[in-house]
């Protein structure tokens, strides 16, 4: 199929879509008029229920927490994924000429600026995710910054540097063991004769750190196992740059 | 017409649908058609988040409002949580496929990839 004619395929079958789907969406209730009742539900339930201000991520780590367990494991799986495609073979000689030269320490003033800036992006993830279950944050969202904290150290070091951080066989492990732990708290649950994954520590007062119960924890496991996913896959690119090889032409 | 208004956020979900799926029939770039992956993708955020909306709604977050304030929908937020955490990986995972589609054949384009090689 030459790629015009799969064009013009695509441009027939495309707006017949959108003229059906613009039909569809002009008889859908009008926007700004929600009707549905679960998240009303849970608006109105979730602070006496689970001593949590966070509606969203109270749905994420409890009342949907089964889900989220599940998108833990395709972040795992995934991340299992782009190491097994990058990783290098030993018998692949990597040609010197790809390979890239150390570049030269930036300027001291970037690293000055840098040293700071690294210790309030760790502050600021751990803030954002210890306070999930009060105010918006949560695990993925520190495990987002606290990654990127350590990209801050391949900026002011070297790729030599950010290297030896992420090949450390701790960020592997702590993300093996943040995937299970999220498992096991659901199966602590188990153990006490109540259904997988049910908010089983003590609820705390409504507006503490200590409060909602298996929120803060599991939103703590969830944290440490993005964090270290993130830095695996950045490590990935990083090496397939470095010692990656360009096929003939 | 205000009833076409009222369901803008919508035709905007459906055309960036359009939009992502038109950039993957006719990409001629495997990097170029994982990202139109991604703003196709991204038409969910934009359905399923103003299915979400209501007029006079706030955010879902009750440090310094009552339990009984009209809020927007904290499900489809927590839906969206999950759809972009997996949009991020998933693209990684592709883009790497796609450097090692390259290593294999020496070619980015989509149409180079007609037969499988051990």
């Amino acid at each position: 199929m030459t790629e015009r004619l799969r064009a013009r395929i695509f441009f027939v079958a495309g707006f017949i879509f959108l003229a059906l789907y613009f039909c569809a969406a002009l008889n859908l209730p009008p926007w700004g008029d929600y009707r549905g009742p679960y998240g009303d539900f849970i608006s109105r339930m979730v602070v006496y229920q689970r001593h949590a201000t966070d509606a969203v991520n109270a749905i994420n780590y409890d009342y949907r927490g089964f889900d989220t367990l599940g998108e833990e494991f395709i972040l795992f799986t995934a991340v299992l994924g782009v190491m097994m495609l990058l990783r290098r073979r030993a018998d692949t000689a990597t040609r010197e000429a790809n390979k890239i030269k150390e570049t030269r320490k930036l300027s001291i003033s970037v690293q000055v600026v840098n040293f700071p800036v690294f210790f309030v992006t760790v502050v600021f993830g751990f803030y954002i995710g210890l306070h999930g279950q009060l105010t918006p944050g949560g695990g993925f969202q520190a495990g987002v910054i606290l990654a990127s904290a350590l990209l801050l150290v391949y900026i002011c070091e070297n790729t030599e540097a950010f290297q030896r951080i992420t090949s450390h066989r701790a960020v592997e492990v702590s993300e093996a063991l943040g995937a299970a732990s999220y498992a096991l708290i659901g199966l602590a649950a188990l153990c006490l004769g109540v259904p997988f994954l049910t908010n089983i520590l003590p609820l705390g007062t409504t507006g503490d750190v200590f409060s909602g119960g298996n929120i803060a924890l599991i939103s703590a496991c969830v944290g440490v196992e993005v964090t270290a996913a993130f830095l695996l896959v950045i490590y990935s690119y990083l090496e397939e740059i470095v010692t990656g090889e360009v096929p003939e032409e | 017409m205000p009833h076409v208004l009222a369901s803008l956020p919508y035709f905007v979900a459906g055309w960036l649908f359009f939009c992502g799926l038109y950039g993957l029939t006719t990409s001629r770039h495997l990097v170029h058609a994982v990202i139109s992956l991604a703003v196709l993708q991204s038409s969910t955020y934009m359905l399923l988040l103003g299915i979400g909306y209501r007029t006079g709604g706030t955010a879902p977050v009750f440090v310094d409002i009552s339990p009984g304030r009209l809020t927007v929908d904290p499900v489809v937020q927590a839906l969206m949580l999950t759809d972009i955490v997996v949009e991020a990986v998933v693209v990684a995972l592709l883009l790497a496929m796609v450097v090692k589609a390259y290593e294999k054949s020496g070619s980015v384009s989509p149409s180079d990839l007609r037969t499988l090689r051990g």
